[in-house]
């Protein structure tokens, strides 16, 4: 039987099917965050039931933290503390290790996973939260479930799930200079639609996801969710090996070279048979801009907003409302849009080599007057490094401001925000109403994109500016 | 959780697609670590006038007194998508929602539907759109809701079956926790693990570290 390479991990971690539908799947490990993993640690202790594998689960605080320097456990958010708090009892009560404030480990989860090896190729982890999928970029099956669900696998070390029907996005061709893996996740949601992927796995393959190199892949495969996908994989290679080799959690000696073999097995076979395929040319892409309230609705940098009849029927329903929101009109160019802020941070690109893509373009140059402009590290880790190559000084001289790592303002829990109808170009995945704030209006973009928006004042296209 | 029985209530009409957990739930409105206290805050950027206050908004459905009622929820495509919150689930419930009627969910949020004995019904748009156009043409109206039958009805004669898994209908009806069911077969685990242990050493060794 030919198998893709989700039914090779699959496979190897189904326990069986007590009920004979949905199957019983083991999990490796399990990560957590303030936001939920608090509330699903509560209700077990609650219920009595012990969690089974301690050191098979992570916890770190990125979600409610506050991002700006020298922060404490209190948060701008009006109740956050109480999430921080419930969060240090849970995980010390069980005995499950916590990337705390003051930890040099800390950072939003699906950066420091991949960053300290927690995640390895071949492995089942999931996280209570929907961007666990970015780290199928290290060919892993890594997806999000709900609280409940959490419960399920900290009291079990398994989950009942149904399996997903089989996708692959075939990418050839290669992305042009200046174009990266945000403007391909964007321009494939553009195509494909918010729920094109739903109910399955998809795999990313083809010349120019393997010419991706892991923090990208880590972007592409991030915005999966952003699909309704089940999750997305990306098949390991020497890439992938590269990348791992020598992280605090990877194997070494004899294990590294049987964990290596077993990682460069993980391939879908020649035959293996997809329920969907579907191929997108990558040479094709440009720089994308969202201008709507879902991430379907993007357009190339130099383009417009579209009008209705320019857009699919599916798209057409929400599309009143969105012009509404963000205050746009068909035929607006999207490069003529004044700005107020600009965000560089999320699990979609903060890290290292997009503070650095960032960085080339702002250093020398000025944010625009009146344009707020933040740039918060995805990892404690990453910003020490950034720190080393003194990229938070070109930030900073550009006028942005430099932040602890976090979630920060890719979503808005109550504390800090962008302003009403605040024009905000982000390089975050959710351009939903209200997201990054009370009637704030998100475009998404590269980091690229956003450095070279916060110097134009409007949005523009970074392959104008010379690096 | 409580079993899933048959039952006949007023169905609130919410046709837009991409519905995403944020709008259920702003984060906002998430303010305790706990699975209640967040009904008030459903669908709160659109019920509500203006962001932290709680005028209605006359013009958002559920706050047309004749939806007061409402257990059930008609709405568009890809319904929950976004952030794998639960607690989207937990305010749709706890303002009193046993059923979503929808052409498509979000997979998290369908599942977390289910953890919650919150029934998720996927029904073709060709179906859905003129049930909702009934609905909101006069409001509170009523539709049925069975189970058991998988069948779904309304007051005029309108009748559709839909299909969900048998094993998701069962936990649906009983009432029965997973993890209560899932802990009863721990010694397959403990074998499987240690089995696994044995073939794939790295993927537990440096766990301790
Ligand atoms: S950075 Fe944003 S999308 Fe990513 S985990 Fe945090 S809140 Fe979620």
């Amino acid at each position: 039987m030919q198998r893709t390479i989700f039914d090779k991990i699959w496979d190897g971690h189904r326990i069986g099917s007590p009920t004979g539908e949905t199957d019983l799947v083991f999990v490796d490990r399990i990560l957590l965050h303030e936001r939920t993993g608090g509330v699903a640690l509560k209700s077990l202790l609650a219920r009595d039931i012990a969690v089974r594998d301690p050191d098979h689960v992570f916890a770190v605080m990125d979600h409610i933290v506050d991002t700006f320097p020298g922060r404490t456990s209190e948060t701008l958010m009006p109740t956050g503390k109480d999430f921080i708090v419930a969060t240090r009892e849970g995980t010390h009560a069980a005995g499950i290790r916590l990337f705390d404030l003051d930890s040099p480990d800390q950072g939003i989860v699906h950066v420091i996973s991949p960053e300290l090896g927690i995640v390895l190729p071949g492995t089942t982890l999931i996280c209570p939260d929907s961007h666990t999928c970015s780290q199928g970029a290290l060919g892993a099956l890594a997806w999000g479930i709900g609280s409940t669900e959490a419960e399920h696998a900290l009291a079990t070390s398994t989950l009942r799930v149904q399996r997903p029907g089989r996708m692959r996005i075939t990418i050839s061709g290669r992305l042009a200079r200046g174009v990266t893996a945000k403007d391909l996740a964007l321009a494939l949601l553009g195509r494909f639609g918010v729920g094109g992927a739903a109910g399955h796995i998809v795999e990313y393959a083809g010349s120019a996801v393997e010419a991706l190199d892991i923090e990208q892949r880590l972007t592409l495969c991030n915005m999966g969710t952003e699909f309704a996908a089940f999750s997305a994989i990306i098949a390991p290679d020497a890439t992938t090996v590269d990348y791992v080799k020598g992280r605090r959690y990877a194997p070494v000696g004899d294990e590294w070279d049987r964990a290596v073999r077993d990682w460069l097995a993980l391939r879908s076979d020649a035959e293996a048979v997809f329920d969907t395929e579907l191929t997108f040319d990558a040479g094709d892409v440009a720089p994308m801009v969202t201008w709507g309230t879902t991430p379907q609705q993007v357009v190339a940098i130099d383009g417009a907003v579209p009008a209705v009849g320019e857009i699919g029927k599916a798209m057409a329903e929400g599309y009143p409302r969105a012009l509404q929101y963000m205050g746009l009109e068909a035929g607006t160019a999207l490069e003529s849009l004044t700005i107020d802020a600009a965000f560089i941070g999320s699990c979609t690109n903060s890290r290292i080599s997009d503070l650095r893509r960032a960085a080339a373009i702002l250093d020398g140059r000025k944010v625009a007057p009146g344009v707020k402009a933040i740039c918060v590290p995805g990892s404690s880790n990453v910003k020490r490094q950034a720190e080393e190559e003194g990229l938070h000084h070109v930030f900073q001289r550009a006028g942005f401001e430099w932040r602890e790592s976090g979630c920060s303002m890719c979503f808005f829990a109550g504390g800090e925000s962008f302003g009403p109808q605040d024009r905000v170009v982000s390089s975050t995945n959710r351009n939903f109403e209200s997201r990054q704030g009370p009637g704030t209006r998100t475009h998404l973009a590269s980091p690229e994109t956003v450095a070279a928006s916060a110097i134009a004042g409007h949005i523009a296209d970074p392959r104008k500016l010379e690096i | 959780m409580e079993p899933f029985t048959t039952f006949t209530a007023v169905a609130a009409p919410l046709m837009r697609d991409n519905v995403d957990t944020d709008a259920i739930i702003p984060s906002r409105e998430i303010r305790q670590v706990s699975k209640s206290g967040l009904a008030d805050g459903l669908f709160a950027g659109w019920r509500y006038l203006s962001i932290g206050e709680r005028d209605p908004d006359p013009d958002f459905m559920l706050n047309d007194p004749a939806l007061k009622n409402a257990r059930i929820l008609v709405a568009g495509e890809n319904f929950g998508c976004g952030s794998s919150r639960e607690h989207a689930v937990w305010a749709l419930a706890e303002y009193g929602f046993r059923t979503i009627i929808a052409p498509s969910f979000n997979p998290i949020f369908r599942k977390n539907c289910l953890a919650n004995g919150v029934l998720p019904v996927v029904l073709a748009a060709s179906i859905i759109d003129p049930i909702a156009r009934g609905l909101a043409a006069a409001p509170g109206s009523l539709l049925t809701v069975n189970l058991e039958e998988q069948i779904l009805q309304d007051e005029v004669g309108g009748r559709w079956t839909f299909e969900i898994e048998s094993e998701e209908k069962r936990a649906l009806l009983s009432g029965l926790d997973p993890i209560a069911l899932t802990l009863t077969l721990s010694d397959t685990i403990a074998a499987f693990r240690d089995l696994d242990e044995r073939e794939r050493s790295w993927a537990y060794s440096t766990l301790s570290r």
